[in-house]
């Protein structure tokens, strides 16, 4: 669906996209990570064909990028940092502008279905600019997907909306998803990214890194179990500090947290040798790091 | 051509609510429709001689068998009409030179460009969207100028109105130079990120025309056919290559890149 192969942006001597080489699937949800300047709103334009690449290649749904650019823009949707909507035109109006500009043929009809669908069909005949910010949001996201789009590039989807609009969008991202639309979505919003993506790049200026969520934890802390004990757990730790296949055990308080491979396979072995030590455990569970944590540790 | 259309409706529903420039496109063909004729109005009452009749030079050319008060208003009316051809490069200045950095500064330009239209379909649109609105409003003017005109002055006097030079001179001339002042505007709409700054370049458009006009109650200038026909020429020229000029000039990455 999205193919970049060694794509490089320059503005001047400055480097914006380094090399980037992606390689995205059908209806995956890509999330694109990285700080403030990182070159992600950047890519996003040039994988839309709005700026040209400097080196490297992109195709888009099996079109070129710098070639093929009617094509590519005519076949992707685009959630633009900011909305951009025309103020002082209603709802209604501003999606039946873009409506015909994507050449959709039942305009109306698909105006229509997108109010109702994101819940601004009672606005519809609003100005635009008397709307609150997410449901100018709303409103960018219906804008983008009017012409049913395969693709869609969704920047900073959720950014400075309150919860409960932030909630709505993501739940829509969500159902765009389960539609099999492929989405490469820029967030700064890491749990935003944890809980929609199938897979997570982060970069700065160059990839640092592609894997999924939970890839991205297991590559730079691997697998880790915590066994929550009744009593201090540092007496324990030469209980089972031998076992083979622990790569490092630690004691914090009543919590022993054991680093390893396979918990599957050789947890109840290990939970045997505690309870032989005479440990009274009372829960035991898998040690999740925050994607923030993997995020601070690949850029920081 | 629909995105055209769609483009043209977008920027007339949006220049149309906004009442500034609305007042624009009104007040300027109001007050200079006006002018003229409250000037001829008074004139009528006039006997006797003028304290400023037309300039020496151009009593030969102008005024041949004419009596002092109708050369006078021949001349008058010259100089009124020639108003008509300042006024729709002034109108669309306010709209053109609004056009591309308005979107610039609304964040609309980006999901616009997104879209499939063509940099030719979108300036085409955006020029269109600000020719239109003048042209319609000047000859509205003028058509009011030639019913009051008819009203307060005599046969001899009107029949210099009809002229093929000024018909030509409002019909054909003038909305070449409302293209020219759009397309003018436009380019220095892509290129600058103020539309304050926008609209002062663009005006400079009416310069040349203001300066014909002091040239001509100085009698440095008559505006007569061969003028209005070379400055016809000219414009066409012109026209031409900026038009060309303003779709070479428009880069969507330095407009969406440059701008902060």
């Amino acid at each position: 669906m999205i193919k970049t192969e060694n794509l490089t942006k320059k503005f001047n001597d400055i480097v914006a996209v380094d090399r980037l080489t992606l390689d995205i699937a059908q209806g995956e949800v890509f999330g694109f990570l990285g700080p403030n300047g990182a070159g992600k709103t950047t890519t996003v334009r040039l994988l839309t064909s709005l700026i040209a690449p400097t080196a490297g290649s992109a195709s888009v749904l099996g079109y070129d990028v710098g070639r093929d650019d009617q094509n590519v823009r005519r076949n992707v949707g685009i959630l633009t940092e900011t909305p951009g909507m025309y103020e002082r035109l209603s709802a209604w109006r501003n999606l039946t502008i873009f409506a015909r500009l994507y050449e959709v043929i039942d305009v109306e009809g698909q105006v229509e279905r997108y109010l109702r669908l994101l819940g601004l069909w009672q606005r519809r005949d609003d100005a635009v600019g008397t709307f609150s910010k997410g449901m100018r949001q709303k409103l960018a996201i219906a804008r983008a997907l009017l012409h049913e789009p395969r693709v869609l590039f969704l920047d900073e989807p959720t950014a400075g909306l309150d919860p409960e609009a932030a909630k709505l969008v993501r739940d829509f991202i969500a159902e765009l998803k389960s539609e099999g639309r492929t989405i490469f979505l820029c967030t700064h919003n890491l749990d935003e990214a944890d809980r929609l993506c199938d897979r997570i790049a982060v970069f700065n200026t160059r990839l640092r890194v592609v894997d999924t969520p939970a890839g991205l934890r297991r590559q730079l802390y691997g697998r880790q179990v915590v066994f929550h004990l009744a009593q201090t757990a540092e007496p324990f730790v030469n209980a089972i500090n031998g076992l083979p296949y622990l790569k490092q055990v630690q004691a914090v308080d009543n919590k022993l947290i054991v680093a390893l491979d396979d918990p599957e396979t050789y947890n109840p072995e290990l939970i045997r040798s505690l309870v032989a030590a005479e440990a009274n455990i009372q829960f035991v569970g898998e040690l999740r790091h925050s994607l923030e944590d993997v995020y601070l540790q690949l850029v920081g | 051509m629909e995105k055209i259309k769609t483009i043209v409706a977008k920027e007339w529903a949006e220049v149309f609510k906004n009442r500034l420039v609305l007042f624009t496109v009104a007040f300027l063909p109001l007050i200079l429709t006006a002018l003229p004729l409250i000037t001829l109005g008074a004139m009528r009452n006039v006997s006797g001689e003028f304290n400023e009749p037309p300039p020496e030079q151009f009593l030969g050319e102008l005024c041949q068998g004419m009596s002092e008060l109708v050369c006078t208003q021949v001349y008058m009316l010259n100089l009124f009409t020639l108003l008509f051809m300042i006024l729709p490069v002034m109108i669309p200045v306010t709209i053109a030179a609004y056009s591309i950095v308005g979107e610039k500064t609304a964040r609309s330009l980006e999901p616009l460009l997104a879209t499939p239209i063509t940099t030719v379909e979108l300036l085409v649109a955006k020029a269109i969207a600000a020719v239109v609105p003048a042209i319609v409003a000047t000859w509205i003017a003028y058509a009011i100028y030639l019913v009051g005109a008819r009203l307060l002055v005599d046969d001899e006097v009107f029949r210099h109105l009809l002229d093929p030079l000024w018909l030509i001179a409002i019909f054909v001339v003038g909305p070449l130079l409302t293209l020219l002042a759009v397309n003018v505007a436009l380019i220095v709409s892509s290129r600058v990120t103020d539309p304050r700054v926008a609209e002062q370049l663009s005006g400079v458009v009416i310069l040349p025309l203001i300066l014909l006009v002091v040239g001509q109650s100085v009698g440095l200038v008559l505006l007569n056919r061969q003028l209005i026909l070379a400055i016809g020429a000219v414009v066409i020229l012109l026209d031409a290559a900026l038009l060309y000029l303003s779709v070479k000039t428009f880069q969507r990455e330095t407009i969406l890149t440059r701008w902060r």
